[in-house]
């Protein structure tokens, strides 16, 4: 595990160059989604008095885009630094020529992308805060389930990324997949409301389960062999990633 | 006499190399001895970036016997590797970092502490003359100094072996004799060196012995000047003409003058022992190239004798 640090040690000096646009990002853009949704969306659907779980629509819809943040930066992080460092800095092959093997190479950069979703989803939390949108002191576990929920989208998607020549592709994950599942896997409207089809690839996908465990949480409403399956779940996404992962890169970078 | 000393610190036998249906190195055999500098000279796709990434433990053999410090690179690849450096073909430096964060950075990869590593890379890119650039970042570092820079990378673990791989492909002539000049440095301080390169005064400057590679086989091994000696004569004549002039009908004429003739788009070759001599009688016979060049035998002329290729595109 030590060797796998190595790696994530560059990972940590390579951050320092970008950091404050970074930050500045995570901390802005939960302020802008909380005061759209939760406050200004949130004003109307409050008025109607069909708010979901009977919650303030602000404290509703906070521990949603919470976990889907997790699950956007999880991947993101996975997309382009993993083809970078094959194609264009060419760090995993800097990496490859040192006593590193390729499970360092892969653990040390999920350690890294696992760290910048906890950082982010820590401010996110923080912010959520001092919007009053927690209502529960088991809230804070929502941050290991975000490290979690970040994992089971970075693992996955560094594996697939690591497949691909060209970036073209990762514009279509965005699209096709982060995109639906941030709108429609009850980060916004529980998925009750979902065509019959629909809700069950709604419950396929990790990130209902990730959405359902935060809520839960933040809401303190936590239906405890629910909460595990959701845990077991994002697990096995994150572990079967991994594994996948060590097959991608070994086959791309060890030929 | 301590026999360990004596094995060689690289050893292949039948190595093969293959990617599918492409063969890339086809059952090659070769030995390189501590302090020596070996090269592989051949032009592009002959199989030498593919032997060098195998030595380089990074690239599992397809067959054939492979020792690397005595130890088989694919059970042992991490601890070969922690005793190689590797300058690769396409440089792997981080452009956004400094010149001394790229080192430390490669440094811990090796697990070598923080203090030592702020000690050697100062003495390192001093060796490579980039101690004044030490806190630039390494964008606008020239082709030359980055080249410089990857050498002093390699160096951060005290290798037994380095590995150069096209060491001063794109660089311009003045670079590459900077980079040259470090190599030499190197050598004479005792480092085994292996090199591949299409460069034939690059072999010709750096190796003490070097095999001749092409479509994936050794054609030919030795020091540059005992493969000059054996598969070329000690002076050429190169008479160069216009194109419209194709040089092939003239072959037979010359035929007589020279050990041997090769005929290239545009020019003859001439090999002899006498090249002003060989000059003199073209010119007596009546022919007249556009211009025409005596000069010694290089490895370019060992090549083409034994592949009937330039090493070079043209």
């Amino acid at each position: 595990m030590s060797y796998a640090l190595r790696t994530y040690e560059f990972w940590l000096t390579a951050y320092r160059r970008t950091w404050r646009g970074s930050v500045a990002t995570s901390v802005i853009s939960p302020v802008f989604y909380l005061g759209a949704l939760g406050i200004g969306l949130g004003t109307l659907v409050n008025k109607s008095g069909t708010t979901p779980e009977g919650v303030d629509y602000l404290a509703y819809v906070a521990p949603g885009v919470l976990a889907a943040t997790a699950m956007q930066v999880g991947a993101n992080e996975a997309m382009w630094p993993v083809l970078g460092s094959i194609r264009w800095t060419r760090a995993y092959f800097a990496m490859l020529a040192t006593p590193l093997e390729i499970r360092h190479i892969v653990f040390g950069h999920q350690a890294w992308m696992t760290t910048r979703v906890v950082s982010s989803c820590a401010v996110y939390l923080a912010v959520i805060a001092a919007f009053g949108a927690i209502l529960s002191p088991l809230g804070i576990l929502a941050l290991p389930a975000c490290f979690l929920i970040g994992l089971a989208f970075s693992a996955p998607t560094a594996a697939y990324a690591a497949t691909r020549q060209e970036d073209s592709a990762f514009v279509v994950v965005n699209r096709f997949a982060l995109v639906p599942m941030f709108l429609f896997s009850g980060t916004f409207f529980p998925v009750s409301r979902l065509p019959e089809v629909l809700r069950w690839i709604a419950y396929a996908t990790p990130s209902w389960h990730g959405v359902d465990l935060c809520r839960s949480l933040t809401l303190g409403r936590v239906h405890w062999p629910l909460a595990l399956g959701h845990v077991v779940y994002l697990a096995a996404w994150a572990v079967a990633g991994l594994a996948c992962a060590l097959y991608t890169y070994r086959r791309r970078l060890l030929k | 006499m301590n026999a360990a000393a004596e094995l060689p610190l690289v050893h292949a036998r039948g190595l093969v190399k293959h990617f599918g249906d492409l063969v890339a190195v086809d059952e090659i055999d070769f030995d390189v001895q501590k302090g020596e500098a070996f090269g592989f000279l051949g032009p592009n796709g002959a199989g030498k970036s593919s032997t060098m990434r195998m030595i380089g433990c990074v690239s599992p053999p397809s067959g054939g016997t492979l020792r690397v410090l005595g130890l088989d690179p694919v059970k042992s690849g991490a601890d070969v590797r922690a005793r190689l450096g590797v300058v690769p073909q396409e440089d792997t430096l981080d452009m956004e970092l400094t010149v001394r964060e790229n080192m430390l950075i490669y440094g811990r990869y090796f697990g070598i502490s923080r203090s030592v590593l702020h000690e050697r890379a100062e003495r390192l890119l001093e060796f490579v003359q980039l101690d004044e650039r030490i806190d630039s970042k390494v964008e606008p570092l020239s082709g030359g100094m980055k080249r410089r820079l990857t050498i002093a990378r390699s160096l951060i673990n005290e290798p037994d072996i380095l590995l150069l791989d096209e060491p001063t492909t794109g660089l311009d002539p003045q670079a590459r004799h900077v980079v040259w000049d470090r190599l030499h440095a190197l050598k004479h301080a005792g480092a085994t060196l292996l090199l591949t390169t299409h460069y034939m005064d690059e072999a010709e400057q750096l190796c003490d012995r070097l095999v001749v590679m092409d479509k994936g086989k050794i054609a030919a091994e030795g020091s540059p000047v005992e493969l000059i000696r054996r598969y070329s004569t000690r002076e050429v004549v190169e008479l160069r003409f216009a194109a419209e002039q194709p040089p092939a009908d003239l072959a037979d004429r010359v035929n007589g003058l020279a050990r041997r003739v090769e005929i290239l788009s545009g020019r003859l070759m001439l090999y002899t022992d006498d090249g002003d001599l060989t000059a003199d009688r073209i010119h007596e016979l009546g022919v007249n190239p556009q211009s025409t060049l005596v000069r010694r035998s290089t490895l370019e002329d060992v090549f083409l004798h034994l592949t009937g290729r330039t090493l070079v595109d043209e």
